[in-house]
This record gives C-alpha cells, structure tokens and sequence, in this order.
C-alpha cells in the first residue's frame, strides 16, 4: 500500500488499479486532512530541493578566493530564493502539514474544523510558491532588470524602493509571500479551532500530547505576527506602485519602520518552526526511552512561555541601527530570558531519557544529534544577544553559522526524526533501519563539518551576502571545509530520498503501532482510515493508548 | 447518551467551532490593523508638506453615529433569528446595512472632497501615506461586513433565511461588531489624537 492508494475504493475499480488521473484528481479535490497533510510536506521536500540546491551553488562559489561559478548578480538572487524558500515553503508547511496530520489524530477528531479552508489554505501557498518561483522567468518586468528577486530574504528597505530595484522581480517576492501568508493564516485559525473544540472524550487540555499543545501555542502566535508582514508588504507595495513614502526616506519615511514590522514577524516565526521541533522530540524521546516524559506541566509551561516572551525580542535583529541603550538593553534581556524555558526543555528530555531503557532507533539517533546541534545554537544565540558582542559580529558568518545551526542542526534533524518515527503511520510501511542509519550519519558529520567551521570565518570578519573575496584575508580554508561538508549532507538526503522510495514499495509491513507508542494517531491503522477511527478511543490519561493496551496499570492514578 | 442529547451536543460543538474560528481571524486582523495605526501614530505630525490633518480633516460625526449604532441593529436581528423571528431578523439586518453604507457614502465623501479639492492623495505626503491605507482598510472590512449583511437580507427577503441559520447570522454580527471596535480605535487616532 502506498501513499497514492486511495483511502475509499469503489466497488466498480476494486481489484484494479484506477487510472492515474483519477487519483490526481482525487488529490486535488480532497479536503481530508491527512491527504493535505502529506501534500504539505511533500510540497514542503520538493522545494527543500530546491533551495538545497541554491545553497549548493553558493557554497561552491565560495569554496575558494576569487572562484566565478555564479555571476555577482545570481549570487544574490541564490541568497534570497534560497532564505525566502526555506523559511516561508519549506519550513512553513513541513510543521504545518505534520500538524494537520497529526493533531485530529493525536486529539481523537475525525478532522479539523474547517476542512475546505484547510484545503483552501494548502492551495494558497502552494500557488504563492509557485509565483515566487515563476520570477526567475516572469521578474523582467517593464525596465528588463532582475530576474529572480535579490533583495534577500528580508528584504530592507530603502534598496526595495522602485528606484533601486526596477523591474518586477521585488513584486514576485512581495506577493508571493503575502500570497503563502493568507494560506498560513487559515491553517492556524483551523488549528486553533479544532484544538479547542473538537477534542475527542476525555481529551483535557491537560492530557493533550505535547506535540498538540505546540502547534496551539504555534497557531496562536502565527495569528498574531503573521498579518504585520502583510501589512509591512502591502505597504511595499503602496510604496512601489501607488508613491505611497512609507518607506522612502526622502520624504520623510522610515527605512528602520520597514526592519521593526519584518522582525516583529520574522522572530517570532524562528519560533514557529522551532517550536513543532521540539513538539516532535517531546513525542519521540520517551517512546524510545521506554518512560513518560518528564515533567509535562513543565514543558507545556515553557512552550507557552516561549511563545509569548518571543513577541518581545525581535528586535535584537537591530542591534546595529543604532537604537540606543536603552531599546539595546530590554531587547537583549528579553533575548536572554526566553532561552530559560528553553533550556528548562533541554533538561526535561535529558531526564526523560536518562535511566529510561533507551533504544536507538533512527528516530532517537535524530533526537540526540539534535541535543547537541541545540545546545551549541541556543549557546551562540545567547552569545549574539549581548549587544556589544552582536556589533562586532553583526552581518557576519558567524550570525549564518548561529541561524543554521537553529534551522538545519535542530530543526531538520527533528523534522528528519518525524518523518522516521510517523512515516510507518501515514504509509504503513516502515522506512530501512540501516539506510536511516547511513542518512543519519553522513548528515550528523556533514552538517557539522560546514556549520562548525562556519563560525570562524565569522569571527575572523567574513560579512554574509559577499559573493567572492580575496585570497590574504585567512577565510580560505575554512570556507573549502564549509563547502567540503555539503556533499556528505547532499548524499544523505539523497540516501533519504532513495529510503522513502523503497520502503514505499518494498518496506516491512507497520501495523497499527510499530513503536509500541501511546498517543492516539497509534490507536488507529496505518494508514488511518478518511475517518480516522471507528469509534473514537476515551482518554483518561496523558498516555490513552498505554492505557488501552494496560488496563491492569491505567497512567490516571500517577499523575 | 440518547441521540436527541449527541445531536445537541454537536451543534453545540459547532456553534463553537465557528466561534473560536472567528476570533482567530479577528486576532490576525487586530494585529493587521495594530500595523497602520502604529505605523500612523509613528509618522504622525512627520510630514514634509502640507496638506495636514488639522487644515482638512473635520469630525465624521454623523458616519460614526451610524457605524456604532448599526451595532444595536446586527445584534437585535442576530438575536430575532434563533427565535423564529425571521421578519425582524431581516428587517433589523437590513437597517445594520443601511446605516453601513451610509457610513461608506461618508468615507467616499470625504475621500472625494480630500483628493480633488484638497490635492491630498497617497503621494503628496506622509499624512496621504498613512491615512488613506488605515481609513481604505477599515472601509474594505465594511464593504466585505455589507456584502455579507445584504446576503442575509436577500436571503431572508427570499425566505431562505431560516432559525437554524442563527448560529451564522451571530457570526456575521460579531464581525460587524468588530468593524464597529476598529472604528472606534482609527477614529480615536486620526481624527482626535491626529488633529
């Protein structure tokens, strides 16, 4: 059985395969929310490719002084389709199309609230991806300048004004974003909706998984900060099209307005995608540990806290603009304090796994590099909070090295846990335990090799976004190391390709509950049936499947 | 459980999931609207060239008093519905879009008498730079609140209006309530603070 097979099967193409474009179809048209789910992440992996690929050729352009592999031009256009694709449709819909498959599963709800919205929502960013991709070809626009868009992934002002970027290709970017932005909006209202009022019997909101609080506090907070960004662009696009000086200095506008309305959104949203991680390694860590996980309240507390305290930093982006001490000094505090929950969660699953009977399976080899990989980039982050240290260091390498260290070294590895840990559910088949191996290690020692060794060209004084340099400055043999570190990460998300390609057709077979779980999305087969459960499982504690299987030795009494 | 008590508790369910459905949108608009009033208030009294707020801008009296008392009016007639009262509910419906778009006659007005007697548009200044997208904003959200209210006219007018619509007509009123509570706020800051 593969992802493509059809969830009803009419009586009249029982036994044959239905024809290809009956299953598109079905695809198009669904409004189920584990079919949307998969559509996300798929979509979410293609243009994972994508920028992977970008990020590929800017590596090997820098991988020694004075390379010409791409044209200074095309260096920035590869910056920022590669940040812009990354953050806004791989990341974006990744968490969320685990959240859609997830949560109905994990609450006991036959689907979201508002299903055809959902479809609605999926639909919308993957049209507003498209668009943004379409500039490569369609970006000439009026003047023939620009292609695809190059004013990095968050765009400043003024060198967004028309004067300084003719030509269309800012536009794609502008739209494209507040496009995807509409779709995610409507995605969060539908989580939020169906947290709070389709839990199945039982489901208290202190017996949801942690991984359903996340995406609530998520949900929250993407309602919250998404609608600034639109509104920050279509003020670009006043500016731009209609002479509107929102941000044109010249008469009288404000370029830093332009910074403070992006990273209002674009902190909190390091959030958004960060927080589904640790939403994943909450579920992961004490089913391969063998033990609840520990200190629940405490987790859940530390989400929600995270969530609000990250509507307050964002403007430790802006050490460098010269907002003085005292803007300086509250940001970085703010910046400070939200890594406490933070670092309350690195403990929590440190001791949920110690004394646990741990088994390292893929899933948990993920969890543990991610530990690590978190650690050191919650450790720069604190580092870069410290203004003065943020003014030596701003613009640097060593911010890229931080940020990826957060994006790629903590999220991707959870996302990469999640996908071996619920792929059995969604595909009934297990994904290969020795090629999960072999992704998981060339990844760990690739990803290291260019991200450690990121840093120091930072510290050494490598600015970001310069497309060659020269020979005498002692950034080249770290940046050959950087570059060198990038095909052990290509062949191991090939590796992964080539995994979920076999296991789809060839993998053990799962069962309902492969990992001998407790959360609900395990009560039902793999893959669930459109209407997810026959009847719809009571919970009576944080553990309800555990419970089901040991009615001897219910979780309740316990906690 | 009998049946009678589970189909109960599922509209009960499904009232509420349009209502927690509405706030979140109403959430993401708050901090869409917070933007342009913040991003008012900031260049407020910053314009390089005249025309400014106190030469040309005078109190929309009449418009608000319509505004805020269409909020009477939606709630009356989102009330009249679930009791069976679908004459009144499509009577006090239609007077909520009256006053509305008597409101928006106002607006366009004003935004007439700003362009082409003033010479204020989008471009002269940062005042045309922020007031015309708050003000445009809070007008497209009362022309899609307006489309809504005459749709629920038209279709109490056709007698497809029924009680068990009662829980879509609330939210209709609950976002026309809100586009109430915005004008209070844009009021506040452009025609009382920004003067």
């Amino acid at each position: 059985m593969s992802v493509l097979a059809p969830t009803t099967t009419s009586p009249e193409a029982a036994g044959n395969r239905r024809a290809l474009v009956e299953q598109l179809h079905d695809w198009v048209v669904t409004v189920d929310h584990k079919r949307l789910g998969i559509m996300y992440v798929v979509t979410g992996l293609v243009f994972f490719v994508i920028a992977g690929a970008e990020a590929t050729a800017m590596r090997v352009q820098l991988a020694w002084p004075g390379l010409h592999v791409v044209a200074p031009e095309t260096f920035n256009r590869l910056f920022t389709m590669h940040g812009t694709t990354m953050i806004f449709l791989v990341g974006i819909p990744i968490v969320f199309g685990f959240g859609n498959y997830l949560v109905p599963l994990m609450i006991g709800a036959r689907d979201l609230a508002f299903p055809r919205l959902n479809a609605f929502g999926f639909w919308v960013l993957l049209f507003g991806g498209l668009l943004l991709h379409f500039s490569v070809v369609g970006g000439d626009g009026l003047y023939g300048a620009g292609s695809a868009p190059a004013v990095g992934w968050f765009a400043y002002a003024p060198l967004t004004g028309r004067a300084f970027t003719p030509g269309n290709a800012t536009d794609y970017w502008n739209l494209a974003i507040l496009v995807t932005g509409v779709g995610t909006i409507a995605t969060a209202v539908n989580l939020v909706a169906t947290t709070l009022t389709m839990r199945g019997p039982g489901m208290t909101l202190g017996r949801m998984p942690i991984f359903v609080w996340v995406m609530l506090t998520v949900s929250g907070m993407t309602l919250v900060i998404l609608s600034p960004l639109s509104a920050a662009q279509i003020m670009l696009a006043l500016d731009r099209y209609l002479g509107a000086h929102f941000f044109d200095t010249q008469a009288g506008g404000s370029a830093v307005m332009w910074q403070h309305f992006f990273w209002f959104f674009g902190h909190p949203e390091v959030y958004i995608l960060m927080l589904p991680g640790f939403g994943f390694v909450s579920e992961i860590i004490p089913v391969f540990s063998r033990k609840v996980i520990f200190g629940y309240a405490t987790i859940v507390a530390a989400t929600v806290s995270i969530g609000l305290v990250s509507l307050s930093v964002w403007a430790h982006h802006m050490f460098a603009v010269g907002m003085g001490a005292p803007l300086n000094s509250f940001f970085a505090l703010s910046t400070m304090l939200i890594s406490v929950p933070t670092g309350i969660k690195i403990f929590n699953w440190l001791a949920t796994m110690y004394g646990g009977r741990l088994q390292f399976k893929t899933p948990l080899l993920f969890c543990c590099a991610f530990l690590f990989q978190f650690l050191c980039a919650g450790l720069t982050g604190v580092m870069l909070a410290v203004a003065p240290f943020d003014w030596q260091l701003t613009d640097s390498y060593f911010v890229v090295a931080h940020f990826h260290f957060v994006l790629v070294g903590s999220l991707l590895f959870t996302i990469f846990a999640a996908m071996y840990y619920w792929f059995p559910k969604v595909t009934g088949r297990m994904l290969s335990e020795r090629l999960g191996r072999w992704h998981f290690w060339l990844l760990v020692i690739g990803f290291n090799l260019t991200f450690i060794t990121m840093h120091v060209p930072g510290i050494l004084g490598m600015p970001r976004r310069i497309y060659t340099y020269q020979a005498d400055r002692g950034w080249e043999i770290w940046n050959l190391v950087t570059t060198l570190g990038v095909p052990l990460q290509l062949i191991a998300v090939l590796i992964f390709v080539v995994n979920v390609v076999l296991s789809l057709r060839r993998g053990t077979l799962a069962g309902d509950d492969p990992w001998d779980a407790w959360t609900l999305e395990w009560a039902t087969t793999s893959p669930p049936p459109s209407y997810n459960f026959d009847a719809i499982p009571v919970t009576t504690s944080r553990r309800p499947l555990w419970d089901l299987k040991h009615p001897d030795d219910l979780d309740g009494p316990h906690e | 459980m009998t049946s009678l008590a589970v189909a109960e508790q599922e509209a009960e369910t499904r009232a509420w999931r349009g209502r927690v459905g509405l706030i979140g949108l109403i959430m993401a608009e708050i901090s869409l609207f917070g933007v342009f009033v913040v991003a008012y208030l900031f260049y407020m009294g910053k314009s390089l060239n005249g025309p400014y707020p106190k030469d040309v801008l005078d109190l929309p009296v009449l418009a608000t008093v319509c505004l805020l008392s269409s909020s009477i009016f939606v709630a009356l007639g989102a009330r009249a519905l679930p009791r069976g009262d679908v004459r009144w509910a499509g009577i006090w419906l239609f007077v909520t879009a009256l006053l509305g778009t008597i409101f928006l006659a106002s607006t366009a007005k004003e935004w007439y008498r700003l362009i082409y007697r003033e010479g204020l548009t989008i471009g002269t200044n940062l005042f045309g730079t922020t007031y015309y997208p708050l003000v445009g904003l809070h007008a497209t959200h009362v022309i899609i609140g307006l489309c809504m209210l005459g749709l629920c006219c038209v279709f109490a007018w056709w007698g497809a209006l029924r009680p068990v619509h009662g829980e879509r007509v609330e939210l209709v009123s609950w976002y026309w309530h809100f586009v109430d509570a915005v004008w209070v706020v844009v009021f506040t800051v452009v025609y009382v603070i920004g003067r």
